[in-house]
């Protein structure tokens, strides 16, 4: 009864009622926006990719820092592997997404390198490589833009392929498990509650004993991880590359996480939420045009949601609070 | 005992930070099956002491060995796993996370697959909680929990890790009464298993009531260790300061005049209720209590930090706006907090800038203030509350406990205030220091000010107050004029509802 009543109190479940009211709304106007070849295979493939970067950046923000860098990681790694492609035309799909998650982890290895020896906060470093890792980018890509047909053919038909039968994309698919993955190493491992510790009392966690460097080190790694795994897919699903790939990214992720639960402040929250956030924020979009808002009123919509987000853990954290003392009270 | 292996023993031990010596020659025994106290003031060595063997801190020079073996930890983790368990002056609890997740935060029992299995956590968590008496939910987060329950996790913890030396870093300075009995039941249990604990405190009933043999440490070097029972207070005292105190309350008589502050059947909800007291001027009032019976949260409503219900304030008759300190202040009120380092000061500021703090609006002239005339009123005040500090532009963070509370004081008293709210003066003030604090709240009440004082140490309030109010669970159960007040009227007030009382 306990397990119920807290699942269906938790704010995962609440962010995804969300969600299921959207496309229920926007399916009695339009009900091609889910039956539909198109709709179907969109409503599950648009959210994908954000919601690799959402699971990274979940990570990043439980151990109380933010990581703005994931949209030029991505950027980056995809325009790195597709000159892999170039290079060598016979990389496997397999190769080719080990290579993306090696050079968005190294990526992410030098943002929590530079977070744990600068000790300056992760939100300065990286929004200096946010700009250092685009301006790579583009200085290596100029004009240029790789196109489909420079791309491995395996790996664009992955980009396109859905699983026969439900049709569910493999894109979606590669995202889910990941969040999966995350979600049960977060939950279950001794290591993934540390992420939780140090985030909620980073001066605790040191007296504590706990390897409070190598988890911040860590977090990094597996966002930037994340977000090259997040630019093979990106370079997958469109063919197309250029400099200004994954530009803007950054903040969706952190959006998605913040509407999922994830409290920027650290310490709490789940991969679980922060993907449904994510499910969200790309579903809205796609839903404004349908629901008769203009396009010009999009961002705003984005904007309201992230403050309503934040307003309502504010309010939750204050009644949680409020509960705590009462309970404290004697009766 | 000595042909006994200690369990922890250090030698000879130094510790430099830079040019400042913190430990000269520091040593100190543990055996198992013993409470040993470790007594000083405060800059004594005694923290560098529990840092350096919690691993926080690496020693200099010196000996240190565990069981007759050598040791040298370069990180708390090495430490926590020789056996060593420290709670420290604040709980380091992680508060988004549950009472349980907190106990066994990185080393949580296991199932396959590498998963932690929260059944098992969860059952030895209650069974821990039975074990300590207390009735704590599990499943709560940390967040919000009182200081009291605060302590018992971080005891939990400790046993959970089956430590087999405890070390425990003023653990009463926010406890009082039946909860610092409830820790002391649980430290001698502890000690009957065959652990080694050290207890650090600054007050004497609980040292010789609680422990056996007691290490006295002063400016970093060590003094002398004794059984308890060849030892009493006023030899101890001498150890520790190098001279006699002569007197420890050094409370003078004052006239008492007119009433200064009159507070009028104050209520806010779930806090405190009904709170009626009157300040005159010339007169100390203590409010005694148990820590979370209301008392600094009926200052800071008194002050206007934080908003009342229904009720009145009144300062020399004037009604005051609630929820409002700068009307307050403008009434000449003063607060010094109960929390030197997070409200009393801004600690990485300079001390001539602390001080100046609450005067600023007078010191400026169109909007500007000159560093001149700021430092010229620091060093007024500075020098009239005897401030040790190598300059006024030290950092406040880097002056000894008792030094940032003369800082407090005086950037109160800079704003000649006709009512001084002071909110546990002493709190980890060494004994000389304190001696000096309560002969300047003397003196202040001797100048007709009104002082309203807020403590957990009996023998301060015994000792100081010319009226005691006592508070418990929000309400004023007794007050008690100095003649009659004994620790058992003010302990009894303290613990009993005014039902209870009045029966």
């Amino acid at each position: 009864m306990k397990a119920l009543s807290s699942l269906l109190r938790s704010r995962e479940t609440g962010i995804l009622l969300a969600l299921v009211i959207l496309i229920v709304v926007t399916c009695t106007i339009n009900p091609r926006f889910v039956f539909s070849t198109d709709g179907w295979r969109d409503l599950w493939i648009t959210p994908s990719i954000l919601l690799v970067l959402a699971v990274g950046e979940s990570f990043v923000i439980i151990t109380k820092s933010v990581d703005l860098s994931v949209g030029s990681i991505m950027g980056l790694t995809a325009f790195s592997i597709g000159m892999l492609s170039i290079a060598w035309p016979g990389l496997s799909p397999i190769m080719t997404f080990a290579v993306g998650i090696i050079i968005g982890g190294l990526l992410g290895f030098v943002n929590g390198a530079l977070v744990a020896v600068a000790k300056v906060p992760g939100m300065v470093i990286t929004l200096g490589t946010l700009y250092a890792f685009r301006g790579i980018d583009v200085a290596w890509a100029g004009s240029r833009r790789i196109n489909a047909s420079q791309l491995n053919p395996d790996l664009l038909a992955l980009g396109t392929a859905s699983i026969p039968g439900i049709r569910i994309p493999y894109i979606t698919v590669i995202a889910v498990v990941i969040v999966v993955i995350a979600a049960w190493y977060l939950h279950n491992t001794r290591s993934g509650r540390e992420f939780y510790a140090i985030g909620s009392a980073p001066q605790a966690a040191e007296l504590y004993g706990l390897p409070t460097r190598s988890r911040m080190l860590a977090s990094f790694i597996i966002s930037g991880a994340c977000a090259g795994l997040a630019g093979v897919l990106f370079a997958a699903r469109y063919g197309t590359i250029a400099s200004n790939a994954g530009s803007g990214y950054e903040m969706q992720a952190i959006g998605a996480a913040v509407i999922g639960g994830v409290a920027i402040v650290g310490g709490s929250g789940t991969v679980v939420g922060a993907a449904i956030g994510a499910f969200l924020l790309a579903t809205i979009n796609r839903a404004l045009p349908i629901l008769g808002i203009q396009d010009f009123w999009q961002k705003a919509v984005l904007g309201v949601l992230i403050l309503g987000a934040i307003i309502l853990d504010r309010v939750l954290a204050d009644r949680r609070s409020r509960r705590l003392v009462a309970e404290r009270l004697p009766q | 005992m000595s042909d006994v292996t200690p369990t922890l023993e250090l030698k000879g031990v130094s510790k430099r930070f830079g040019s400042v010596v913190a430990l000269r020659d520091a040593e100190l025994t543990l055996y198992s099956g013993s409470i040993h106290a470790l007594i000083g003031e405060n800059g004594a060595g005694k923290s560098t002491v529990v840092k350096i063997i919690a691993g926080l801190y690496q020693r200099d020079n010196g000996t240190f060995q565990m069981n007759g073996a050598d040791v040298h930890f370069r990180t708390t983790a090495e430490s926590k796993a020789a056996g060593i368990a420290v709670i420290y002056q604040e709980p380091t609890l992680f508060p988004d996370l549950s009472v349980t997740e907190n106990i066994f935060m990185g080393r949580q029992p296991l199932k396959s697959l590498r998963r932690i299995d929260r059944g098992a956590m969860r059952a030895e968590v209650l069974s821990l909680m039975d074990r300590l008496g207390v009735n704590l939910d599990p499943d709560r987060p940390a967040a919000r929990l009182s200081i009291a329950d605060q302590q018992i996790i971080e005891i939990a913890k400790a046993i959970s890790l089956d430590a087999s030396v405890l070390i425990m870093d003023e653990p009463t300075a926010a406890l009082s009464g039946v909860e610092v009995e409830r820790l002391f039941a649980v430290a001698r249990s502890l000690r009957d298993e065959g652990r080694a604990l050290m207890f650090i405190s600054h007050r004497f009933d609980e040292v010789f009531s609680l422990c056996d043999t007691v290490t006295v440490m002063r400016d970093g070097s060590y003094v002398a260790t004794q059984p308890i029972a060849e030892t009493n207070v006023n030899a101890l005292v001498r150890q520790m300061v190098g001279r006699d105190v002569n007197e420890l309350f050094p409370k003078t008589e004052a006239e008492i005049g007119e009433p200064v502050l009159e507070v009028e059947g104050l209520n806010c909800l779930g806090t405190f209720s009904d709170i009626s007291f009157t300040v005159r001027s010339g007169e100390i009032v203590a409010l005694a209590g148990l820590v979370g019976a209301g008392r600094s949260e009926t200052a800071r409503a008194v002050f206007g930090v934080d908003d009342y219900d229904s009720g009145s304030v009144k300062v020399s008759g004037q009604p005051l706006h609630k929820h409002s300190p700068r009307a307050a202040m403008a009434a000449g009120i003063a607060l010094v907090p109960e929390d030197r380092r997070k409200q009393g000061l801004v600690i990485d500021a300079t001390v001539s800038t602390n001080i100046t703090d609450a005067i600023r609006s007078h010191l400026s002239s169109h909007g500007l203030i000159s560093g001149k005339t700021e430092s010229l009123t620091a060093r007024e005040w500075a020098e009239a509350l005897e401030v040790k500090c190598a300059a006024l532009d030290t950092i406040a963070g880097n002056l000894s406990g008792g030094n940032q509370q003369k800082v407090v004081l005086a950037k109160w008293l800079a704003t000649n205030p006709k009512v001084l709210i002071i909110d546990e003066p002493t709190r980890g003030i060494d004994v000389g220091t304190k001696s000096e604090v309560h002969r300047r709240m003397s003196d202040l009440a001797g100048k007709g000010m009104a002082i309203l004082m807020i403590s957990s140490e009996l023998p301060e309030v015994l000792g100081m107050a010319d009226r005691i109010l006592v508070m418990h669970e929000g309400r004023i159960t007794a007050e008690i004029p100095r003649s009659q007040a004994n620790p058992e009227s003010v302990m009894y007030a303290a613990t009993h509802t005014i039902q209870e009382l009045a029966a």
